[in-house]
């Protein structure tokens, strides 16, 4: 049973999607059921999952698509490889896909009526496509897996207001784009060396002494140059802040923590485990150098974005293409402190943004606006929600016992031992910039006046007017908030612990 | 001059025929997806960009005076396995080696036949290319549906008096 784990845990959300198509229009609320029954399954296999690599000595597992013979030269079949970091991102994964299940209750009805059951047969699919991407150990279906994330994404987009159709439109030409080059660069790979698998590209590439051939030197460039397009690294971002805030707020309280972080670790595996540490940070090559400059004018410029906002969505999109720049800039670091600080930023800033997006939704469903000024004296008004954002932003800025705090603190470390000072100065520089952010939020929240805010909502008016009425937000809203900020300090917390295991995972592949 | 030029057809463009094609077929491509002022336009640029990618691995698949990749063996299923083997094979050196060791009286030539592998994986490349497309023909109809046109200089100028961004 635990040696089919990653393949149940991929098949569970697929069914329960095609469950939810044929349960067809104006059944959103058994379609609720059927995805909480099987994200809530798949996460606790996930769980499991992670407990049984934990215990393993290898490190590692794989398990062999429609049971394959092993080969001792070279692999025939698809493998999915699964080892401690791909299991930590996909119960991440598995969790936001949870809590998000449980809070889009009463907003698929709201946001997307009678769609509602294909609303929650996308979401699984993605989930899917997610966790594919997370476990595969093949360069091709990692192509694949991309484009089924991608093709859900762009439709549960299009599904929000009239402006989400266009940006989502935008999002369809920029991710063909980053698709695109990174299978080209596959197709080079796959010329020079006549396989798929990515352990036995890297040990083609090792044994025949390919590094210094130009065709994978373009391969490489090919696959970053679309993995960045896909995560919305600085110059190549233009697509995000619109398709994120525009989509309906359960896309984008989902989509927003989860899909750049995931391309992020397609990065490192790509780095890593494709090409190589020897490869991507031979000290010959300017990349490193040049990379890092890249991420640090990624940081400046998103937080500068961020602060020029006036409308909450937007200033959170924007602060996710600065994050952005802190998991490129830390893996480019070459350092073991870099590339554990990025990677454990992957986790938190999965759990901060999902609770800042959260919040944020929050406050607009029930302000019914959505500029700045919709956060004034809202501590008095909706503390529970307030409490989460204010946990979250605080994570963003980078206080102690947040995870956020964590992540930046390797960051720096590793930094300051690459001795790439540029990129210490802009993650301090966001960190300011983040609290000037956030702390003019909560002093409008703490000491703003109330300005045309209407006050009482009745029980019955709970779930039919979501918009005007403050007081009353429904549990399905909170509950992932709370849980949410929670895992915020647990993972601060535990710190110490997922960090050795993150070092040892990547000490393993770096040699 | 003309001596120069056709030495440089010669080394240069013949032998790198198909890369040749699939870079031009690639920019222009790509020159629609981003200049273009008309939805439709740029999703048609689209359509070659992919395209021009799908010929580079079919292309590759190709090899001179070699055939289809279809083994006939007069029902000899231990042939027939063999045959299976011989089409997923990566690397070409270790199916000889596998083959020096089973081949008994037909002995298969490598040669002779194409690699089937690229084909196939543009067989689900196609796949998502047509999803992809379909998907953002029926998102440039919802776009139609709320805007009332197709170019897109007109639908920002829509969005002018009331967007903020």
């Amino acid at each position: 049973m635990t040696d089919h784990l990653p393949i149940l845990l991929l098949l569970l959300p697929l069914f329960g999607s095609l469950i939810c198509v044929l349960l067809g229009r104006n059944n959103a609320a058994h379609s609720w059921v059927v995805a909480m029954i099987s994200l809530g399954g798949s996460a606790l296999l996930s769980l499991l999952m992670l407990i049984k690599v934990l215990g393993l000595k290898s490190g590692d597992f794989r398990y062999r698509m429609g049971g394959w013979p092993e080969s001792s030269s070279y692999e025939v079949g698809i493998e999915l490889r699964v080892d401690v970091l791909a299991c930590l991102i996909v119960l991440a994964v598995m969790l936001v896909g949870f809590l998000n299940t449980i809070y889009s209750k009463t907003r698929v009805p709201a946001e997307v009526g009678e769609k509602g059951s294909f609303f929650y047969a996308l979401i699984q699919l993605l989930i899917v496509g997610l966790c594919g991407i997370i476990m595969t150990n093949d360069a091709f279906n990692l192509y694949v897996l991309i484009e089924i994330t991608s093709l859900t994404s762009y439709a549960l987009i299009a599904m929000g207001n009239r402006r989400a159709a266009l940006s989502s439109f935008n999002y369809v030409i920029m991710g063909t784009i980053g698709a695109s080059f990174y299978l080209l660069g596959v197709g080079y790979l796959y010329i020079k060396t006549g396989t798929l698998n990515i352990d036995d590209i890297h040990n083609y590439l090792q044994s025949e002494d390919l590094w210094a051939s130009q065709s994978i030197v373009v391969a490489f460039i090919l696959i970053m140059l679309g993995v960045w397009t896909k995560m919305a690294f600085f110059p190549l971002h233009g697509w995000l802040p619109n398709a994120y805030s525009y989509a309906p707020s359960m896309t984008g309280t989902f989509m927003a923590p989860l899909m750049t972080k995931v391309m992020v670790y397609v990065m490192i595996r790509v780095m890593l485990w494709l090409f190589g540490s020897d490869f991507v940070y031979s000290p010959e090559s300017i990349w490193s150098e040049l990379i890092i400059w890249m991420s640090v004018v990624a940081i400046v410029a998103g937080s500068f974005l961020a602060l020029a906002r006036n409308d909450i969505k937007k200033m959170l999109t924007y602060l996710i293409i600065a994050e952005v720049g802190y998991m490129v800039g830390g893996v480019w670091l070459g350092n073991l402190n870099g590339q554990a600080g990025a990677f454990y930023h992957i986790l938190s800033d999965a759990a901060m943004t999902f609770c800042l997006f959260i919040a944020a939704s929050i406050v607009i469903i029930r302000t019914g606006e959505s500029r700045l000024n919709a956060f004034d004296d809202l501590f008095r008004k909706m503390p529970i929600t307030m409490i989460g954002f204010t946990i979250g932003g605080l994570s963003m800025i980078g206080l102690p016992p947040t995870c956020g705090f964590f992540s930046k603190w390797y960051l720096i470390k590793g930094g300051v031992e690459a001795g790439q000072w540029e990129f210490v100065v802009a993650l301090l520089f966001s960190s300011l910039i983040n609290a000037v952010i956030f702390f003019k939020i909560f002093e409008r929240a703490y000491f703003g006046k109330i300005k045309g805010i209407k006050e009482e909502v009745t029980v019955q008016d709970r779930d039919t007017i979501p918009a005007g009425g403050i007081k009353s937000v429904p549990l399905s809203m909170l509950i992932p908030l709370c849980v949410g900020s929670l895992s915020i300090l647990i993972i601060g917390i535990m710190n110490k612990n997922i960090f050795s295991w993150i070092t040892k995972a990547l000490e393993m592949v770096n040699g | 001059m003309d001596i120069i030029i056709a030495s440089f057809i010669e080394e240069v463009i013949v032998p790198k025929f198909n890369y040749w094609i699939y870079v031009i077929l690639m920019m222009i491509g790509l020159f629609a997806m981003i200049t273009k002022n008309n939805l439709i336009k740029k999703l048609i640029g689209m359509a070659i960009f992919q395209t021009a990618i799908i010929l580079l691995y079919v292309s590759v698949g190709v090899k001179s005076e070699a055939n289809i990749p279809i083994i006939s063996h007069h029902g000899h299923q231990e042939h027939v396995e063999h045959a299976q083997d011989e089409n997923h094979s990566p690397k070409p050196e270790v199916s000889t080696d596998d083959k020096s060791e089973k081949g008994d009286h037909h002995t298969i030539d490598k040669d002779k036949f194409a690699n089937p592998l690229p084909h196939v994986l543009m067989l689900t490349a196609i796949v998502v290319g047509v999803s992809t497309l379909g998907l953002a023909l029926a998102i440039s109809q919802k776009v139609h549906g709320s805007f009332g046109t197709l170019e897109e200089d007109e639908i920002l100028d829509q969005l002018k008096p009331g967007g903020h961004d």
